[in-house]
């Protein structure tokens, strides 16, 4: 059954999805087992995504059906599941813009990877940043920006983490639509991703994980 | 004498336009008075090279270069972006020094900067603006959202306009959420009960609906003098203003702002029937607003921004049966009716030039952005003209020196016998002044055809 759940939702079948989830919770399955199909399926939406047969509306959907799932499932939790992290990462979009598509398929790809992600939402001001990576402690701090205002406001998110003597406690990514390695440079920031793939990959690479 | 526009063929429709726009009038419907013989000159000198560029039937005297912004004359005047919106006579003040310091061979209009006044009156919620949401130097942002819902498909398909008036609209606009009271028009057919249908014209709510409309408009007509003053005045100059008006894809019509984003993508595999259906039934819509747009403007460049088509948002085939056939429907509609589509494809290209390339010869205008021009030329140069793709980080954070290495081997692959506008890849705000005048200069010293 956890077989067919997992492909159920892996090749986007969410009326079959669910129906199946349903099956199993009136048959009394463990909850965690069936949030570990939905887990292990998301690994192959994000595997799909990286080689390029998934795009945008596959990684909505499944992040849609993991929240339906999960609120399936919550009543007959216990307590909440513990999944091993290897990482920490703070992420949020720059302030004076408000977009947040492509940083949420970043959040998701993380997640799915295997970090922990605390997402601070958009227009975030620099001083968020310093203060939650006091409070969080991440290794890795992502910078995302669409419009071309967020090249001054990621260099001054990067100043703002260099003045509270923070800056080589974390590695700093930077993504969004017009980013580049101009930017980069100009920002200050370690890399840029120029897209979700690129921005896991160098997560790992600096938490050690492979 | 002469033919029917109905009796033109596509071609005559197409140049029909061309020289209605080589051959301005004034608002009183008079030819247009330039400031000097050399204006006239330019102008006309300005819009050939952009219409030999677009037909491929010869070469340009030279590759025409247009700097297109978005905020960037307001802070290129020390404005910010939150004074051009509220205060038209120095925002037509900031775009004519743009204008006039960087001698482009055409540019857009100042619309893009917006009357704030009028964004307030009807408290459009749908975006957020400077003093708004957003701080004052910053461009506006849309406040994405499912403003149409999932089940609203048949609603949107049977009565676009009843669904727009009555339910979008309200949504969008704070100050016209009453207007879900007006009746249902087809409905008042005859004298017996007639009245009935009137009753929500007087109740307080809908009344104070329609006095922010009127204001609405008033300011409208304001803004719309300044604009369109600006643009009469600049063409004087020697400047022609490119654009009849604008239309969608209709994919992005759903998806950008009645949907939204996260809405149409479920809705690709939760109900693509109906997504579908929705967008055949919108597509003579989007053809009109433009073909009615280019009569009254007398001119044929029509811009389409392309949203959710780019690589990365849309598989293969997801492009090919969603984005693209309906896109392809409202482009030749406006071919048919001798306007020239020119849509900006903002991110890369580059997984769909070979979808795009079916397109009649010498009809089409391409902007590009992250698509690699090389391939795009290849693929497309026999039958579009392509736009681009100055990067924005190299406008912004470059030097002038690496703008006119990349304008250089740009005109040199992409420009090469003809069939390329000179501009920047994306819209811009905040560059630096000498990497854009760079790209001006690069235009003219490499871009002359031998």
């Amino acid at each position: 059954m956890s077989k067919k759940l997992v492909n159920a939702i892996a090749d986007m079948r969410e009326a079959e999805a669910l129906k199946l989830v349903n099956e199993m919770v009136e048959g009394g399955s463990d909850p965690l087992a069936i949030l570990g199909a939905a887990r292990e399926a998301m690994g192959i939406v994000g595997h799909r995504y990286e080689e390029g047969t998934y795009f945008l509306p596959e990684l909505i959907l499944a992040g849609v059906m993991l929240n339906e799932i999960a609120e399936m499932v919550k009543p007959q939790m216990a307590k909440a599941a513990e999944v091993k992290r290897h990482g920490k990462v703070l992420i949020g979009t720059v302030e004076g813009d408000i977009h947040d598509i492509g940083k949420d398929i970043v959040v998701f790809m993380l997640d799915v990877n295997g970090f922990e992600v605390l997402d601070l939402g958009i227009d975030v001001p620099p001083g968020k940043f310093v203060e939650a990576i006091k409070d969080f402690k991440p290794q890795v701090v992502g910078l995302s920006g669409f419009l071309t205002l967020a090249f001054d406001s990621m260099k001054d998110t990067v100043e703002a983490i260099k003045k509270a003597g923070q800056r080589d406690k974390v590695k700093i990514m930077i993504g969004g639509g017009q980013i580049s390695e101009e930017i980069r440079k100009h920002t200050g920031a370690d890399a840029y991703g120029k897209d979700a793939m690129v921005g896991v990959s160098l997560a790992k690479e600096w938490v050690g994980a492979k | 004498m002469g033919k029917e526009w109905g009796e033109l063929s596509p071609d005559e429709k197409q140049e029909a336009l061309f020289q209605r726009w080589l051959s301005p009038k004034d608002p009183g419907g008079n030819d247009l008075k330039f400031q000097s013989p050399e204006a006239e000159k330019s102008y006309k000198e300005r819009i050939t090279r952009i219409k030999d560029a677009i037909q491929l039937k010869k070469r340009p005297d030279r590759v025409p270069v247009l700097p297109l912004p978005s905020m960037f004359p307001a802070l290129y005047s020390g404005l910010t972006v939150e004074e051009a919106m509220y205060d038209y006579d120095k925002c037509s003040t900031a775009f004519r020094k743009f204008v006039l310091d960087f001698e482009p061979d055409g540019h857009m209009g100042s619309a893009q900067f917006g009357p704030g006044k009028f964004f307030e009156t009807l408290d459009y919620k749908l975006y957020a603006w400077p003093g708004h949401g957003v701080s004052a130097e910053h461009s506006y942002q849309c406040n994405e959202g499912e403003y149409m819902k999932e089940d609203e498909y048949d609603a949107l398909i049977q009565d676009p306009s009843g669904f727009f008036s009555n339910v979008y609209l309200p949504r969008v606009f704070g100050a016209l959420e009453p207007l879900q009271m007006l009746p249902f028009l087809p409905g008042i057919l005859e004298i017996y009960g007639v009245a009935f249908n009137f009753i929500p014209y007087g109740l307080p709510p809908v009344q104070a609906a329609l006095k922010a409309l009127m204001d609405a408009g008033q300011e409208a007509l304001k803004w719309a003098g300044a604009v369109g003053g600006i643009e009469g005045e600049l063409a004087t100059l020697g400047f022609p203003q490119i654009l009849a008006g604008f239309t969608k894809a209709p994919f992005d019509t759903i998806g950008d702002t009645l949907r939204g984003t996260k809405g149409i993508m479920l809705d690709i595999y939760r109900q693509p029937d109906k997504l579908l259906e929705a967008m055949e039934a919108l597509t003579p819509l989007m053809i009109k607003m433009a073909v009615g747009a280019a009569q009254m403007n007398g001119k044929p460049i029509v811009f389409i921004p392309l949203h959710k088509g780019a690589d990365g948002f849309l598989s293969d085939e997801q492009f090919k049966t969603f984005y693209w056939p309906t896109l392809r429907k409202v482009m030749m509609g406006l071919i048919e009716e001798g306007c020239v589509p020119f849509p900006a494809a903002e991110g890369g290209y580059n997984s769909r030039l070979e979808v795009i390339k079916d397109l009649p010869k010498g009809k089409t205008l391409w902007m590009f952005d992250q698509t690699d021009m090389a391939r795009a030329k290849k693929i497309l140069g026999n039958t579009a003209c392509l736009l681009g793709n100055m990067p924005l980080d190299l406008l912004s954070v470059g030097t002038p020196q690496q703008v006119k290495d990349y304008a250089k081997q740009l005109i040199k692959t992409a420009g090469e016998g003809g069939g390329f506008i000179l501009a920047n890849g994306a819209f811009f705000d905040g560059i630096r002044a000498e990497n854009l005048k760079a790209m001006m200069e690069a235009g003219r010293e490499f871009g002359v055809y031998g």
